[in-house]
């Protein structure tokens, strides 16, 4: 395997770790203002990422920055065609980020109240827009021979992009409400099963749309079809789908929310591999794609950033596993008594 | 207003802000790592009380730190995609680098500092917040080698239409690189010294918790004199360096016109750069450009007119910023003396001297501040010195475009700052737990 080839892979398998990991803080965002009945509850529901929110979001940053390292003409294009969205997935990244830090510094109902509003929209809005901006690429964007979008946010609002939209909202929503499940206890767990359990048929309704949607509505598949081995990797979605149903309904909400990450994983590398060779196919003409063959660094740079992810990626995973599993046990009072907690 | 300006503007809103908070996370880690350290080998809970105290602090400044440096790494692909295309075989792999072996470590175990207290044994959960100290450090490295290379260009060819990496080991041990990033930890360092120093002095001014605060001002006056002069040694070496590799820089930093030997400074100047001199000049001190420049009274320093009009940089703006700089840090080590001097029994000193210490928290500040308005708009015109034009960098977008998220900037970022040193305020006046 070429260089060109072993990064596209780890670019997409970044990306899919961030879905992932910030997929579940997202998910508690997005069903809180549903889901908590007093302010204790969402505290306990903030304090389920509490430890972790800030180390899962150093993925984006570093997929961004592979991005750059390995495949900067795609860098430079990707984020400048998709500006406006980009600069709103940033922005609401930002309030979600303040909102858990300053809720709990000022003493006021009125305080939490805005912080609330802030982090559900700061949660909603990257799963909206990271699922919108993924199905768009995965069909390719409207970009011409200067890598210059003809169109603008509302293109992006296709009825692909839509359903992309939507189904990573109700992913990590789902996603969500399991980490939840496995972070707490008592009668709140028991809810946040349920909450999960209502959620999951309309994953799948919008799992299986978005397939269908795809075969006829992208190239998607043109990969797979020339290589049908390559059907053997959509059994990990459709595995984690299953399963995370089987595990929520014996009640073992941690393998359920593993099962949930192969789901939202798998289903990333689904598009990623499906536009394989190219990294942001031009819906216009297919000499106009970003590719490995025209986008990526050297053969040198790429050689040294291998040698660095190869070092360090497997440091960093032991390192968050380690604190994820320290802090590992459900949140209870004790918690949040914490003069740090959120 | 066009995309070229707006883009400009948005990249220097968005990185001053974030420069208010990324000075203390480098110096203020460190401070608290040694109050913890001292608490482990002493046992003594008002250490251990202090880590808590300016943790606190440390960490609602953090929060700052990493939502508006999120922006940035976005930034040079929105804003900035020709400069991304162009350097991203170098530019990039510094950025994903510093992600990869520095700033996970810094967040995962801030986190595990935060809120690991009663989970780790005590001399672990000391070396947590050594950890975080020295990632916060390795990442501004990382970062700081990314813009050593816009200012001096090395171990790189131009070839298929870009620089691409000769030699990483060229990049990676760039001299004025890693003298920069001297400067810039050390002017923390120095910052995180004055803001404690100032903290305390506003709670002994009132007589509270003396042996605390008294101990707390010990450790930031050390750090406040010790790094307020090794910031400035580092400066003069950054001036050598300057002098040498972007001799345009060094004449707009002192509004200096006229190639010569023997270079003079004026203590007062102000450069009028329509008319390629300055307006008011007088208090001369011969040789001493020379000296400070190239540490040899007779060298020869180019002045403004030997470089082409489109080659100078903005000569008021440069110039203005160097004085402010330089300035300040004059002043930040004669308050350190002080600081020093007050250290054993600060609670005795006159009430004007802690007012002043008070009042000296922002000056480190503006002072960093300054400086990188030096580095940054003394390398203009170009982006990467000497091989790309700020005006060949931006990326094709439509002026309403970057007017909206100028304005989102400006809104956001401000807002977000503001409550945030509410808060910093806030937590700095409440008595320690």
């Amino acid at each position: 395997m070429d260089l060109g080839t072993i990064w596209f892979i780890l670019w997409g398998v970044l990306w899919a770790v961030y879905f992932v990991l910030d997929g579940y803080d997202f998910g508690i965002g997005i069903i809180r203002p549903f889901f908590s009945k007093s302010d204790t509850e969402t505290r306990i529901m903030y304090n389920a990422m509490g430890p972790f929110w800030d180390g899962n979001e150093v993925w984006l940053i570093t997929a961004g920055g592979v991005t750059f390292a390995a495949f900067p003409k795609t860098y430079a294009i990707m984020f400048s065609s998709l500006y406006t969205p980009l600069m709103l997935l940033l922005f609401s990244l930002i309030l979600r980020g303040v909102t858990l830090e300053f809720r709990s510094k000022v003493d006021s109902a009125g305080w939490r109240k805005l912080w609330d509003v802030c982090n559900f929209l700061g949660s909603f809005l990257p799963a909206l827009l990271l699922g919108v901006a993924f199905a768009n690429i995965f069909m390719g964007i409207p970009i011409n021979q200067e890598g210059i979008l003809q169109g603008n946010l509302f293109t992006l609002l296709n009825p692909y992009g839509l359903a992309g939209g939507l189904l990573f909202v109700f992913l990590f929503a789902h996603h969500g409400a399991l980490w939840l499940a496995q972070k707490s206890e008592g009668e709140i767990r028991e809810r946040a099963l349920k909450t999960a359990g209502k959620l999951w048929p309309v994953v799948a309704v919008l799992v299986v749309l978005f397939l269908v949607m795809s075969w006829f509505m992208t190239q998607l598949f043109s990969n797979y079809l020339v290589h049908p081995a390559l059907f053997i990797l959509l059994l990990v979605p459709v595995a984690g789908l299953l399963l995370t149903c089987k595990y929520r309904r014996q009640g073992r909400p941690l393998a359920a929310w593993v099962s949930s990450a192969l789901l939202i994983g798998g289903a990333a590398l689904f598009g990623v591999f499906g536009i394989f060779p190219a990294l942001l196919p031009s819906s216009l003409n297919p000499a106009w794609s970003l590719t490995i063959e025209n986008s990526s660094s050297t053969p040198l740079t790429l050689s040294i950033m291998l040698g660095v992810a190869l070092v360090f990626v497997p440091i960093v995973i032991i390192y968050q596993v380690w604190a994820m599993h320290l802090f590992r046990h459900p949140v209870n009072q004790e918690d949040l008594d914490y003069d740090e907690a959120y | 207003m066009d995309v070229l300006l707006l883009s400009r503007l948005q990249f220097a809103f968005a990185t001053f802000i974030h420069f208010i908070f990324v000075p203390l996370t480098l110096g203020l880690s460190f401070i608290v790592a040694v109050m913890e350290t001292k608490y482990v080998r002493t046992g003594d809970e008002t250490y251990k009380k202090m880590a808590k105290f300016w943790g606190k602090l440390f960490l609602i400044n953090f929060a700052l730190g990493v939502v508006t440096g999120l922006t940035l790494e976005f930034q040079f692909g929105t804003n900035w995609s020709r400069y991304s295309t162009f350097v991203g075989d170098i530019f990039g792999s510094l950025l994903a680098i510093e992600a990869t072996a520095a700033f996970f470590l810094e967040s995962t175990f801030v986190a595990v500092w935060v809120f690991g207290w009663k989970k780790l044994s005590p001399k672990f959960h000391a070396t947590c917040i050594w950890i975080v100290a020295f990632a916060a450090n390795l990442s501004a490295l990382w970062i700081i080698l990314a813009n050593g290379f816009m200012q001096h260009p090395v171990g790189y060819v131009i070839q298929n239409g870009r620089a691409e990496l000769a030699s990483f080991t060229d990049v990676i041990t760039n001299g004025y690189a890693w003298n920069e990033f001297f400067h810039t930890i050390t002017g923390s360092w120095a910052l995180a010294g004055f803001f404690v120093v100032g903290i305390s002095s506003w709670h002994l001014l009132r007589k509270q918790n003396i042996d605390f605060f008294t101990k707390s001002f010990r450790i930031g006056a050390a750090f406040a004199l010790i790094f307020a002069l090794v910031v400035a040694l580092v400066g003069h070496r950054q001036g050598n360096i300057v002098a040498e590799v972007q001799p345009a820089k060094l004449a707009a930093m002192e509004s200096h016109w006229e190639t010569q030997p023997n270079a003079p400074m004026y203590l007062v100047q102000v450069p009028d750069p329509e008319n390629e001199g300055n307006s008011i000049q007088f208090g001369k001190i011969p040789s001493i450009l020379s000296i400070m420049a190239f540490n040899n009274p007779s060298a020869v320093v180019k002045g403004l007119k030997d470089f082409p009009k489109q080659d100078r940089p903005p000569v008021t703006l440069t110039f203005s910023a160097f004085r402010l700089m330089v300035g300040l840090g004059t002043l930040m080590i004669i308050v350190g003396i002080l600081a020093f001097i007050a250290r054993h029994q600060p609670v005795e000193s006159s009430t004007k001297l802690l007012k002043l210490f008070v009042w000296c928290i922002p000056v480190p500040y503006l002072a960093l501040q300054a400086g990188w308005a030096v580095a940054e708009v003394g390398r203009q015109p170009w982006i990467v010195y000497g091989i790309m034009r700020t005006k060949d960098a931006v990326s094709p977008l439509a002026t309403s475009q970057v007017a909206i998220s100028l304005a989102a900037f400006f809104v956001v970022y401000i807002l977000l700052a503001a409550i945030d040193i509410f808060l910093l305020a806030k937590y700095a006046r409440k008595q320690p737990a």
